[in-house]
């Protein structure tokens, strides 16, 4: 059985939703019908945040969002951050800081913080630990993640 | 499955299916799903009811809709005038979670270790509630009746949370493993209420139903020099911190043992009482 079809807005694009089963999390829909695998599967409950997307500009875990709900939102994952001209400031910063290891829990903490240099273009250490608060990362104990975060900041700054 | 966009369209779903699930923000619901556990069959979403979106201020009294997010309640705005409700609302799972979940679901879900249960019990919060027939009124206090346990009747839903805008400080504290993505503890809410010349003391995590202190409420307001803000004496502090901590009927599980549930609670009600009382005599 599948729901109603329904149309979701996702990196500025419409899909069509035909064929979802009625309990199918916007995480799922992206992955497997919409051929969006950037967001990660990991917990499904919210913890881990490797499914972090935006909707409406605001960071949720995707797991934990019905898809059909989700219709009329405009959804950005993270193959909508990085623009035509390449990667976004941040995830230059990742790169070029090494705050990559296994890499699995890396697009959640783009789309995060990515959020909080919208809203903060110059935060502190406290405000980057607590709007990633929601992404678990078990490998690189954060600390080029933070200074991938500053350099992004600085980078950011300097170019506007 | 229903996505409602009105609150009568809601109150329609329900009334067809009275025994539906409401879904708001999904962030305990989606987990039961995700895990096979719960169809969704006989859901009636809500996160697309403008209705149930927004707050407003009349005079002393503030009304949250029931589905206004726990990042919403960060606002500075609601922080001036809730602001243990605030604090509690920033302890919620992580800026992901707070940005789905609902004050209005954190209450429906009635887990004794919902963060927002203590302060809004403290508050006095009243539940405006509504079905396809009726609307009625309840105390939070008296609308969760046991763990995970509501009086909401088949076809109902909660629509909005009335609660006061006291004048005094207010504390809001939660003991966990970490900062953040923590299920409670322990917690509690400490609200001073200058023209009721009164403490107000809600606890979390350790009772299955929302519980005031009261015991300990009497006894503190009573010894407190309200015209001039004198610090009263370390007993009586330490007098209402054992009151608190007695009042508690915690239980041993995974999170915690019911001896460290009440030693947490003695500790958190004497520091929340210490700081609001610091700033109640510096103001």
């Amino acid at each position: 059985m599948s729901t109603d079809p329904f149309v979701l807005e996702v990196n500025g694009q419409s899909h069509e939703v035909a064929d979802a089963h009625p309990g199918e999390s916007l995480l799922r829909v992206l992955r497997e019908r919409l051929g969006l695998p950037g967001s990660k599967n990991a917990c499904e409950e919210g913890e881990c945040g490797s499914c972090t997307v935006l909707v409406d500009g605001q960071t949720v875990c995707s797991c934990l969002v019905l898809a059909s709900t989700a219709a009329g939102r405009q959804i950005t994952t993270i193959e909508g951050i990085s623009g035509d001209d390449g990667l976004s400031h941040v995830q230059e910063a990742f790169v070029d800081a090494g705050a990559v290891q296994c890499g699995f829990c890396t697009p959640g903490l783009i789309v995060s913080i990515g959020s909080l240099l919208e809203s903060d273009p110059d935060p502190s250490d406290l405000a980057v630990r607590e709007a990633i608060s929601g992404n678990l990362c078990r490998c690189t104990g954060y600390g080029r993640v933070l200074e991938a975060v500053h350099l992004a900041a600085t980078r950011r700054g300097g170019s506007t | 499955m229903t996505i409602a966009t009105s609150l009568e369209d809601a109150c329609a779903a329900l009334a067809a299916e009275p025994g539906s699930l409401v879904l708001a923000g999904g962030t305990d619901l989606m987990v039961e799903v995700n895990r096979g556990s719960r169809s969704v069959e006989d859901v009636v979403a809500l996160n697309r009811i403008p209705e149930l979106a927004g707050w407003h201020l009349t005079g002393d009294e503030l009304r949250l809709g029931a589905g206004v997010t726990f990042a919403e309640i960060c606002d500075p705005e609601i922080a001036a005038l809730v602001p243990a409700l605030a604090q509690a609302a920033r302890t919620v799972g992580s800026p992901q979670i707070r940005n789905a979940a609902t004050i209005g679901g954190n209450i429906a879900t009635a887990s004794p270790a919902g963060d927002s249960i203590p302060v809004l019990a403290a508050l006095d919060a009243v539940l405006e509630l509504r079905s396809a027939e009726a609307s009625r009124e309840v105390p939070v206090t008296e609308f969760i009746t046991g763990v995970k346990a509501t009086c909401l009747m088949p076809g109902e839903l909660i629509e909005a949370v009335r609660v006061p805008v006291l004048d005094g400080p207010q504390e809001f504290c939660k003991v966990g493993p970490r900062n953040a993505m923590v299920i409670s503890v322990a917690s509690l809410a400490l609200l001073v209420d200058r023209s009721a010349r009164r403490i107000r003391v809600g606890l979390g995590s350790v009772s299955p139903m929302p519980l005031r202190a009261t015991q300990a409420e009497d006894h503190v307001s009573g010894h407190l020099d309200w015209d001039n803000g004198v610090p009263p004496r370390l007993e009586v502090v330490r007098e209402f911190a054992e009151l608190v901590a007695s009042s508690a009927s915690p239980i041993d599980d995974h999170r915690g043992s019911a001896a460290y549930r009440r030693h947490a609670v003695r500790v958190l009600a004497q520091r929340s009482l210490t700081r609001v009382l610091n700033r109640v005599s510096s103001s």
